[in-house]
C-alpha cells in the first residue's frame, strides 16, 4: 500500500521572497492528488520540498516516520528510495544513454542480474511508448520523449509514493491521454501513492482523488476532487475554467484596478460539470484506494459543501458514460 | 555573498532557519565565514563517504584519465623552462656568494620542493578543476545531481569522491614527473649552459639533498590534489543562477584554489623545515 505523506505548517522562501506560507495538507495512502496552480506559484518548488531537496524554514513533511525537512540527512536519503520523482525537464544524465539512465536507479539499489534490469528497463520503456531509443543519448531527443523518459526512470523501483511535474507539458494531447490512463493504471497496479503537478485541466478533471490549488503564496484549498470541482471560490473556478476574468492575471496576481473593473463582467454561472474519473484498463485490477477513499470522504461528510456532496453522491451512482 | 535585490539569484542556504532572509544581510564578513565552513563540511563529507560502499571504480579510473590526459603534456613543457630559470637562477646566485659547488644541490631542492608540487597543483587546478568545476555546474543546472539525490545517490559519494581521489592521484604521480624532468632541465643548464662539472652538481646534491625533501614533495602535491579537487567541486556543486553561473564557478574555483595553495604552501614549507633537521645545517 502507498504510504501517507504528511504536510504540516510548511513556509519556504528564497531570500525575501516568500513562495507559499503554512502550507498543511495530507496526501492520503494510496490515492491520487492533483496540484493545480498559476506558472510560478511553487508547486515545483512544493514537490522537492516534499522529498527533501529543497529545505523550507518551518514546518515539516512526514513520510514514513521521518521529517522530509529537519530530519537526519541518512534517514532522508534511506526515504527517498520509497518516492519516484519526474522532473519537470526530465533531468536525465546526459551522459548516459537512455537505458543507462532507466537502469540508473536498479543497478544502484539492487543487486538484480543484468538481464533481469534489461527486462524491467525495456518493460517501462515500452509503457511510456520508448522501445527502439533507447541508445540514444537524451540531447538527441524530443522534449516530450525526455520527460517520458524521466517517468519511465521514475517508475523503475516500484515507488510507493510518486511525484509528477507536469507529466503533460511537451506532450501532444494524444500522448497526455496515454499518460493520464497511465498514470491511473500504475495507481491500480501497485497502490502508490501519487501526486501530479499540472496546468492541464483533462488531467485535473479525469485523473484525481484528491486535488488542491496553490495560489497567492497559499494553499487555496485541497479535499476529495468533487469539492474542487465544484468549488465557488473565484480563484479555482477561473483556474478551471480558464478564464480571462478572475483574480489571476498574466502577472500572477492582478492589480486591484483590473479586478475592480472585472466585478462587473457578469460570470457566467452555469454550475460545473463533473465527468467521471478514469478507471483503470479492462484486465487490471480495480484501484484499492476506491474503498479506502470512499470511507475517508464519507467521514467527513459533515465537513463538506453541499455542491460536493451532491456530485459525490452522482459519483457514487453507478457511472453513466454521458458525455462524448 | 551580498544579498543583491534580485530576489532570483538570493542562493540556497545549507540549513536555513526561521529568519534567515533578515540574518543573510548581517554582518560582513560572515558570507566568507558561511562559504569557508561549507567548503570544509565539503571536504570532510568526501573524506567519509570515500570509505563507504560501492566504490566508484570506473568513475576514478575515467577521471583519472581525463585529469592526466590534460595536464601531462603542459606539466612536462612548463617544467623543463622552469627547470633551466631556478638552475640559472641559483647557478648565478651561487657564483656571487662564492658557492658554485652547491649549485646543483641547491637548483634541485628548489625544483623538487616549490617548483614542482606547485605547478602540478596549477596545472591540476587550471586544466582539470576547471573541467571538473564546468562538468558538475552544469549537471547541476540541469537537475542532474538533484535527480541523483532523489534517487537516494549521493552525488558527492558517487561523483566527488572519484574526481577529488583523482586530481590527487595524478598530483603525486606528474610531482614525480615534474621533479624528474626539472631536475634533469637544471642538469642541463647548470653543466651545459652554465659549464658547471656533473661530478660538482651530483656531488652537492648529495650534500644537501635528502630523501624527506621527496616526501615532502608528494605530501605537498597529494594535498594541493586534494584542494584542487574540493575547490572545484564545491564551486561546481553551487552555480549561481544559469549557465553564466556555472562560468563565473569556473573561474572562480580557479582563482580560490590559486589562492589557497600558495598560503598552505607556505605553511606546509614551514612546517616541514621546523620539523625536519636540514642536511649539512
Ligand atoms: N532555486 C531558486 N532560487 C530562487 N528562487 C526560486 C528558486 N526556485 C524557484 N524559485 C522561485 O520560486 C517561485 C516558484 O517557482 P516554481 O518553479 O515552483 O513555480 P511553478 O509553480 O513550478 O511554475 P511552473 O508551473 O511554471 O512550472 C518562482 O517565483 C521562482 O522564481
Ligand atoms: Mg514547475
Amino acid at each position: 500500500m502507498g504510504i501517507e505523506v504528511i504536510v504540516e505548517g510548511l513556509t519556504k522562501s528564497f531570500g525575501n521572497q516568500t513562495v507559499w506560507q503554512n502550507v498543511t495538507l495530507t496526501l492520503p495512502p494510496g490515492e491520487v492528488s492533483v496540484m493545480l496552480g498559476p506558472s510560478g506559484t511553487g508547486k515545483t518548488v512544493f514537490l522537492k520540498s516534499l522529498i527533501g531537496l529543497l529545505k523550507p524554514e518551518e514546518g515539516r513533511v512526514m513520510v514514513d516516520g521521518v521529517d522530509m525537512v529537519g530530519g537526519r540527512e541518512r534517514d532522508i536519503y534511506e526515504t527517498r528510495k520509497l518516492f519516484g520523482l519526474m522532473f519537470q525537464d526530465g533531468a536525465l544524465f546526459g551522459s548516459m544513454n537512455l537505458f543507462d539512465n532507466i537502469a540508473f536507479p536498479l543497478r544502484e539499489h539492487t543487486r538484480k542480474k543484468e538481464s533481469e534490469i534489461r527486462r524491467i528497463v525495456m518493460e517501462r520503456m515500452e509503457m511510456v511508448g520508448l522501445l527502439g531509443a533507447q541508445g540514444k543519448l537524451p540531447g538527441e531527443i524530443s522534449g516530450g520523449m525526455r520527460k517520458r523518459a524521466g517517468l519511465a526512470r521514475a517508475l523503475v523501483l516500484d515507488p510507493q509514493i510518486i511525484l509528477c511535474d507536469e507529466p503533460d507539458s511537451g506532450l501532444d494531447p494524444v500522448r497526455t491521454s496515454y499518460i493520464s490512463q497511465q498514470l491511473i493504471d500504475l495507481n491500480a497496479q501497485i497502490d502508490a501513492t501519487m501526486l501530479i503537478v499540472t496546468h492541464n485541466l483533462d488531467i485535473a478533471a479525469t485523473v484525481p482523488d484528491n486535488m488542491g490549488m496553490l495560489f497567492r503564496r497559499e494553499l487555496v484549498a485541497f479535499g476529495p476532487r468533487e469539492v474542487l470541482l465544484t468549488s465557488d471560490e473565484p480563484v479555482v473556478r477561473q483556474f478551471l475554467g480558464g478564464r480571462k476574468e478572475g483574480p489571476i492575471g498574466m502577472a500572477e496576481e492582478k492589480d486591484e484596478a483590473t479586478l475592480a473593473a472585472e466585478q462587473f463582467i457578469a460570470l457566467d454561472d452555469t454550475p460545473p460539470r463533473i465527468v467521471p474519473q478514469l478507471q483503470p484498463s479492462p484486465g487490471l485490477p480495480p484501484r484499492q484506494a476506491v474503498q479506502r477513499r470512499r470511507a475517508r470522504v464519507l467521514a467527513m461528510w459533515d465537513q463538506l459543501p453541499v455542491a460536493a456532496r451532491t456530485a459525490i453522491k452522482a459519483g457514487l451512482a453507478p457511472v453513466q458514460e454521458e458525455h462524448a | 555573498m551580498t544579498a543583491p535585490p534580485v530576489p532570483e539569484s538570493a542562493p540556497e542556504a545549507a540549513a536555513p532557519a526561521p529568519g534567515g532572509a533578515a540574518r543573510r544581510r548581517g554582518i560582513p564578513g560572515t558570507g566568507a565565514l558561511r562559504e569557508t565552513g561549507q567548503l570544509m563540511t565539503l571536504a570532510a563529507t568526501t573524506v567519509r563517504d570515500t570509505f563507504r560502499r560501492p566504490f566508484q571504480v570506473r568513475e576514478l579510473i575515467e577521471q583519472f584519465w581525463f585529469v592526466a590526459s590534460v595536464t601531462i603534456l603542459p606539466a612536462a613543457l612548463v617544467s623543463i623552462p622552469f627547470g633551466a630559470v631556478i638552475a640559472l637562477q641559483v647557478g648565478s646566485l651561487a657564483q656571487q656568494l662564492g658557492a658554485q659547488s652547491f649549485t646543483g644541490g641547491a637548483s634541485v631542492l628548489a625544483v623538487i620542493q616549490q617548483a614542482s608540487p606547485l605547478i602540478v597543483a596549477l596545472l591540476i587546478a587550471g586544466a582539470g578543476g576547471s573541467a571538473i568545476c564546468a562538468d558538475l555546474g552544469s549537471r547541476k543546472i540541469r537537475e542532474e545531481l538533484d535527480a541523483m539525490e532523489v534517487m537516494g545517490v549521493s552525488p558527492v559519494q558517487r561523483l566527488v569522491v572519484p574526481r577529488v581521489l583523482a586530481t590527487m592521484l595524478v598530483a603525486v604521480l606528474l610531482n614525480g614527473l615534474v621533479s624528474v624532468v626539472g631536475t634533469a632541465g637544471g642538469y642541463f643548464f647548470n653543466v651545459i649552459v652554465q659549464h658547471g662539472t656533473p661530478g660538482a652538481y651530483l656531488s652537492s646534491f648529495s650534500a644537501l639533498a635528502q630523501l624527506p625533501d621527496l616526501y615532502i614533495s608528494e605530501i605537498k602535491a597529494l594535498i594541493f590534489g586534494f584542494i584542487a579537487g574540493i575547490v572545484a567541486a564545491y564551486r561546481g556543486l553551487r552555480p549561481k543562477g544559469g549557465p553564466k553561473g556555472v562560468g563565473d564557478a569556473v573561474n572562480q574555483s580557479v582563482v580560490i584554489t590559486f589562492l589557497l595553495l600558495f598560503v598552505v604552501n607556505v605553511v606546509l614549507t614551514a612546517i616541514y623545515l621546523q620539523l625536519v633537521p636540514q642536511k649539512g645545517a
